[in-house]
């Protein structure tokens, strides 16, 4: 198993695009934090909104780029013919699922460990001086805050989460663009099924079910029982999907050819 | 290739299915705040067919040809049952003149009046809206108003001290008979206050009443002789024992009023859907769009078939524009397809749920449909344009992806502010979902018009502009590096 990791660490390093890929996540992350920072205002006390979700924005299009890195780690071994090699290489063909996930999860733990926490950092100094002090009832953003930790770190795993179904995903149907297309619908079409339908229930239903909108639920710190779930039980909906991804992935991996 | 078939058709299918799962997932129990049944939430429809509120207290007589109704207003007052943090006139209440063919709810009229926050205005049949003088009404700043009625047009005018008149507009209303209702009137729309809150914003409020005194009322031309009558039109109850009612000593006339003459909204206590609530799949066929766009182009340079299909056409600005143009052809027959079918079905299933579908015109519904189908085929010309300058199918998928299905989930469905979400949809690819806004929206109504209630910042042709404007650009882009680099 070491040895896969090996060869697959090995594999991304070297493949052009990774060290790319990886500070895009953090810098699209971090842009999109600091724009909806500065949009952010609350004139009152009252004003309902969450600080923390404003300044962790920015993971909503990280997640993107995440989503790219991963399917591609997996992907372009299909349509350059590698996968063959490796496989020859590493018979066991879980091991080398797990061994990739394991390394494309690591990777986007670092990326997104970077991204978050710049965000979290802007947010902590600009949002006082958008209206969110003390007299309109917020608290400076702090990591001993409960809330505050979860949402940060479950940022962070949120986006591992993600790395991890694309990489299942992309092992089940191997055509990056497909893969791509299915891992942005997954996440994206959920929350716009939602806003049209009329009926709260299936309303709250379809968030809870949603990848996208469960798994950010983790980054709420105000109203958290206005929320479709729990939030760290929103991440284990995320988890639940990336899970059954890389089992999908596995399976199709174990009995069709390369 | 079979799979770009294949997933055209797919495209096409979960654009429909996701359509009607949206309608599934709507019920309405039909019981409004007093319980009525679903047919008294349906509003009436004005001249252009469209929806319209037409509720206000009205004192009149009959006018049997030409003439002329002038009258100051000194006056103009705002109760608020429901609330009594406000004070002051709702600012679209409305009082003044009005010339009305009948008393059916939304026929034509032709009205000047005082509001209560935004002057003088002139509107006739519902949509249309003239500024006059600016500023409120009070004892010291009195306005005379005058409508002149001369067979089918009407003119409005204004005056600060009754002798020194401006006109504002000459309105025609067709088909107006010879013998109108016109007379006085005072309404007050529905104050709402919106919150911002998460997952958008919330609106609450109540109905008002607002109340104006007229004096000095004058008539000239061809009235029959007889009194003044006062009806109340279809407003409902002002609540809290303030209910329309008028008062007459000589020509001075005191008017309550509650309502609004104004064209009619989706939401305003009405459980109604539009019709592009039915093409909430357009998102799923555009990534289904976008994937195949994108493989059509970069599938050859992942197989090295571009190097034979460059040296066949060895121009090879030609060859990306026959690309673009099968790209744009199909994709745009496959989504006219799909929203053509889904508008009328989900609109179906709607109307048999009990929910009120908002009427439009045969020329907005072509609009939406066609536009969808344009906004898909243009989105996917995108998609091969960025395809061809990433030469990266996950990259140039996820670049369009994101820039245009992103930033609608952003501004409908996350924290942002209402003032950045507008912005995000004027100036990412996704403003062109605004050809999609079949309900306009009308600065004469206060209502919450935020991208989470379905409108758009920007006019539909502007918004769809916006995404021309990207494909034009990536499109050079392609053609400049197809040129320039090696394959």
């Amino acid at each position: 198993v070491r040895r896969a990791l090996h060869t697959e660490w090995t594999k991304l390093r070297t493949v052009p695009g990774t060290g790319w890929l990886l500070l895009g996540i953090v810098l699209v992350t971090v842009a999109l934090g600091v724009a909806a920072t500065t949009a952010a205002h609350c004139a009152e006390v009252g004003c309902d909104q969450d600080p923390a979700r404003i300044s962790l924005t920015g993971v909503a299009l990280g997640q993107a780029v995440v989503a790219v890195l991963a399917v591609l780690a997996v992907s372009g071994e299909y349509s350059s013919g590698m996968i063959r090699t490796t496989l020859a290489a590493t018979p066991r063909r879980l091991t080398v699922l797990a061994a990739k996930a394991g390394v494309v999860g690591g990777l986007v733990l670092a990326a997104g460990t970077v991204a978050v926490s710049i965000s979290f950092v802007v947010g902590r100094f600009l949002l006082p001086g958008k209206g969110f002090t003390v007299a309109h009832g917020y608290r400076v953003l702090s990591l001993t805050d409960g809330p505050v930790l979860r949402a940060v770190s479950g940022s962070v795993l949120y986006l591992v989460l993600i790395a991890l179904l694309c990489v299942g995903i992309a092992t089940a149907v191997r055509d990056a663009a497909t893969a791509v297309g299915i891992v942005l619908a997954l996440l994206f079409l959920f929350p716009i099924v939602a806003s049209v339908v009329a009926n709260p229930d299936w309303y709250r239903h379809l968030r809870q079910l949603g990848p996208m909108t469960a798994g950010l639920t983790v980054q709420a710190t105000v109203d958290v029982a206005d929320q479709p779930v729990r939030p760290w039980a929103g991440l284990g909906v995320l988890a639940a999907w990336s899970a059954s991804a890389l089992l999908a992935g596995g399976l199709l991996l174990r009995t069709r050819d390369a | 290739v079979r799979g770009w078939v294949l997933g055209l058709a797919a495209g096409a299918l979960v654009t429909v299915l996701i359509g009607l799962l949206g309608s599934a997932g709507s019920t309405t129990s039909c019981s409004g705040p007093n319980g009525q049944p679903c047919a008294s939430h349906v509003p009436p429809l004005g001249p252009d067919g469209e929806p319209v509120s037409d509720g206000f207290y009205f004192v009149h007589r009959p006018l049997a040809g030409d003439g002329s109704i002038t009258v100051r207003v000194s006056s103009l007052t705002g109760q608020y049952p429901s609330d009594d943090t406000v004070t002051g006139p709702e600012p679209w209440a409305k009082a003044g003149i009005i010339i009305k063919d009948g008393s059916t709810p939304g026929s034509p009229y032709a009205a000047v009046m005082v509001t209560g926050g935004n002057g003088v205005r002139m509107q006739y049949d519902y949509t249309h809206d003239t500024a006059g003088l600016p500023g409120a009404v009070s004892a010291a700043a009195p306005r005379w108003l005058r409508l002149t009625r001369s067979g089918t047009t009407v003119t409005g005018a204004q005056s600060t001290d009754g002798s020194h008149w401006t006109d504002i507009a000459t309105v025609t209303l067709p088909g107006l008979p010879s013998t109108v209702q016109a007379g006085l009137f005072t309404t007050s729309p529905d104050h709402t206050v919106t919150t911002q809150s998460f997952g958008g914003g919330s609106t609450t409020g109540g109905s008002t009443v607002a109340t104006a005194v007229f004096d000095r009322t004058a008539l000239a031309g061809a009235w029959p002789s007889g009194g003044w009558t006062g009806q109340d039109m279809n407003s409902g109850d002002g609540g809290n024992g303030t209910s329309p009612r008028f008062e007459q000593s000589g020509d001075r006339f005191t008017i309550s009023g509650t309502g609004d003459i104004a064209p009619g909204l989706t939401g305003r206590g009405i459980p109604s859907k539009t019709i592009e609530n039915g093409l909430a799949g357009a998102f799923a066929g555009l990534i289904a769009m976008v994937v195949i766009a994108t493989t059509f182009l970069t599938a050859e340079y992942r197989r090295g078939l571009v190097r034979t299909t460059f040296a066949a056409t060895p121009r090879r600005r030609r060859v990306l524009a026959a690309k673009t143009v099968v790209v744009g052809a199909v994709t745009f027959v496959t989504g006219l397809v799909a929203a053509a079918v889904s508008v009328p079905l989900v609109e179906h299933m709607e109307t048999a749920k009990g929910f009120y579908v908002v009427p439009q015109s045969m020329w907005t519904e072509a609009r939406v449909v066609v536009g969808t189908a344009a906004l898909l085929a243009v989105a996917s010309v995108l998609a091969s344009a960025v395809g061809v300058v990433l030469r990266r199918s996950a990259a140039a998928v996820t670049t369009v992806i994101v820039a245009v299905v992103l930033p609608y989930v952003l501004a409908t469905a996350s924290v942002l502010p209402v003032g950045a979400a507008e912005w995000l949809l004027r100036i990412t690819p996704d403003a062109a979902f605004a050809v999609q806004q079949s309900t306009p929206a009308y600065p004469q109504v206060t209502a919450d018009y935020t991208p989470a209630n379905g409108y758009y910042p920007l006019p539909p042709a502007a918004g769809f502009a916006v995404l021309c404007a990207y494909t034009v650009l990536a499109l050079c882009v392609a053609t400049v590096l197809l040129r320039r680099r090696d394959v």
